[in-house]
């Protein structure tokens, strides 16, 4: 009897506390959308100041020359085929490694200290400063291996500096296939490999996709550990091309040159003296942010393309 | 022989040909004994039911029968489950559990299709075995797990649509063609119809009263009406024992224990 007396209420207090409620409602919409507007409006102000101070480089042959002492004439060719061919070296060895290690620590790894601190470490890496990567690639690549500052030693730098954003994207990836899916392929007698092969790797895949975009897209605008390694250089030609008419049509000379790449080549600019090279580092940057969009927005097409597919 | 003689001294009733039989068999949870002493034999061709209350290791012991429990680490079986005719030890660790899925299919209590095509999902237990198949082959067999599983009238024009688009009795009769599809010795059912609607569980214990006297079916049920409704015999547990194993109208009529007739007539569980 006493619990339906306690159930009768107040009309009248409970609407006045439910507009209270209401109210705080709006209040958090007003401010969610006021940080969103705000870091809009950072980002879109920044891109309008580089398109007025680059304006006037905007040109086909921005794209096609070398750089040069004559600020009108230097462009960046080598900085953009330099950035490519980095971020290519990068992913091939990067998201094999990364995926192979998420998989190996989700799927087969025992839960011991050893794991343990594994885990830890990997977590930890993708805090760690770029330019602490810059150093180990100094010493290792460069010095030990005495690979040079080429853009295998480049490529290599920044597949060490994504590794851990691919290998916890991979793992969250992995966690993320319900428990009955496995269950469902050992029960018709999969085995562990097939079972990851056949269902864990395709159904990750778009979480494994976007987490490698987005640091395929960091990657892209590294410059601290690249500099360590000694690519702060005047770069007017182009590696050797990857691809040839003679057998056997693959050349890996390329791996051994010299590069640029663009956020270098933009800090190149803005450091020296002539205020018109301003204008080719802010056209630079532009062209480098625009690249940066264009790689994330890629990453969310794939994401929603794959998860369209996939649902449990 | 020993041996012989050891197979005569157990006898379920109600069992008149078994096609596999657990002797002594104790299963852990770490140090958690699941599962205590089970003598029992499980007919060949028929359905058998297993009942208890929750936590009665009903559904321990189905998972023991296909080696389920060897994807979780501290589990340990001891003792036996012979599988017959060859009288192979499911349980013994020289026994590959691979090839126990491989003979013995299983059903879940949520639908759990892969997010692949419905064809897809049920030519997958085929392909894995690593056979050559032709196309025309596995069609066949597709088709006839999918009519097996009374499904195919209603997804022979979608086979290349996701399983996963399917209703949930749908999914959950289209992973019953998936363990058909390998002509399994055993197909054992977790509560399958526990997160359906009443219309699909009438489909499925249809299809279920359809597979009986073709397969070796053990099914694990919360609802007795349900046990009573399909099985030929029925299994009642009570904390990780096999209290109970009678034909199904003797256990749900006249049971031989107090506990089992407490709790078929509701005084517990």
């Amino acid at each position: 009897m006493s619990e339906v007396a306690a159930v009768t209420f107040n009309l009248k207090q409970v609407r006045s506390k439910l507009a209270g409620r209401k109210r705080a409602d709006r209040l958090y919409v007003l401010v969610g959308l006021s940080a969103t507007v705000l870091g809009m409006i950072t980002l879109g102000a920044l891109i309008g100041s580089l398109v007025i101070d680059g304006s006037e480089r905007f040109s086909y042959e921005f794209f096609t020359n070398f750089p040069s002492r004559f600020p009108a004439r230097a462009g960046i060719l080598s900085a953009w085929v330099g950035s490519l061919l980095i971020l290519v070296v990068t992913a091939l060895i990067g998201i094999p490694l990364g995926v192979a290690s998420g998989i190996y620590l989700e799927e087969y790894a025992p839960k011991n200290i050893f794991t343990s601190i594994i885990e830890i470490n990997v977590n930890n890496l993708a805090g760690v400063p770029s330019i602490v990567f810059g150093l180990l690639a100094l010493g290792l690549f460069v010095y030990v291996f005495g690979l040079g500052k080429s853009i295998l030693t480049g490529g290599l730098t920044l597949a060490l500096l994504i590794l851990p954003v691919i290998i916890v994207a991979t793992r969250e990836a992995v966690r993320a296939i319900p428990p009955s899916i496995r269950e469902a392929a050992y029960a018709v007698g999969a085995t562990k490999w097939q079972m990851i092969y056949d269902h864990v790797l395709p159904y990750a895949s778009a979480g494994v996709l976007t987490g490698t975009i987005i640091g395929l897209g960091r990657a892209l605008g590294e410059t601290a550990p690249l500099i360590t390694i000694g690519a702060l250089t005047f770069i007017a030609y182009l590696p050797a091309a990857p691809l040839q008419l003679e057998w056997p049509f693959l050349n890996f000379e390329w791996l051994l040159a010299g590069f640029t790449v663009l956020p270098i080549q933009t800090y190149n600019w803005t450091s020296r003296p002539e205020p018109a090279f301003q204008a080719n580092a802010a056209a630079a940057a532009f062209t480098l942010l625009m690249t940066t969009l264009t790689i994330n927005l890629t990453a969310i097409i794939f994401r929603y393309r794959l998860r369209r597919r996939i649902k449990w | 022989m020993n041996k012989a003689v050891m197979q005569s001294e157990l006898k379920t009733p109600g069992v008149t040909k078994p096609k596999a039989e657990c002797r002594n068999l104790n299963f852990f949870y770490g140090s958690n004994n699941a599962l205590k002493n089970i003598n029992l034999q499980i007919e060949d061709r028929a359905v058998t039911a297993l009942i208890g209350p929750s936590g009665c290791g009903k559904s321990t012991l189905l998972r023991c029968f296909n080696r389920m429990h060897d994807l979780y680490p501290d589990n340990r079986y001891e003792g036996e489950i012979k599988l017959f005719p060859d009288g192979i030890n499911i349980v013994s660790s020289r026994v590959d559990a691979i090839e126990m899925r491989l003979r013995i299919g299983m059903v879940f209590q949520k639908p759990n299709p892969f997010p692949k095509s419905i064809y897809e999902n049920i030519a997958y237990g085929l392909r894995i075995r690593g056979d050559r198949i032709k196309k025309s082959e596995l069609d066949d067999r597709v088709q006839k797990a999918l009519e097996g599983a009374a499904l195919w009238n209603e997804v022979k024009d979608r086979l290349k649509e996701p399983g996963t688009s399917l209703s949930g009795g749908q999914q959950q009769r289209l992973c019953i063609a998936r363990a058909l599809a390998t002509d399994p010795e055993i197909i054992l059912f977790d509560e399958p119809t526990s997160a359906l609607d009443p219309l699909s569980t009438a489909k499925v214990e249809e299809l279920i009263g359809e597979l009986n006297g073709k397969v070796t079916i053990l099914i694990v049920t919360h609802n007795m009406q349900q046990a009573a409704r399909i099985s030929k015999n029925t299994v009642f547990m009570y904390l990780g024992e096999v209290i109970e194993a009678d034909g199904t109208e003797k256990v749900f009529t006249n049971p031989s224990q107090q506990k089992t007739h407490e709790y078929i007539t509701g005084r517990f569980g």
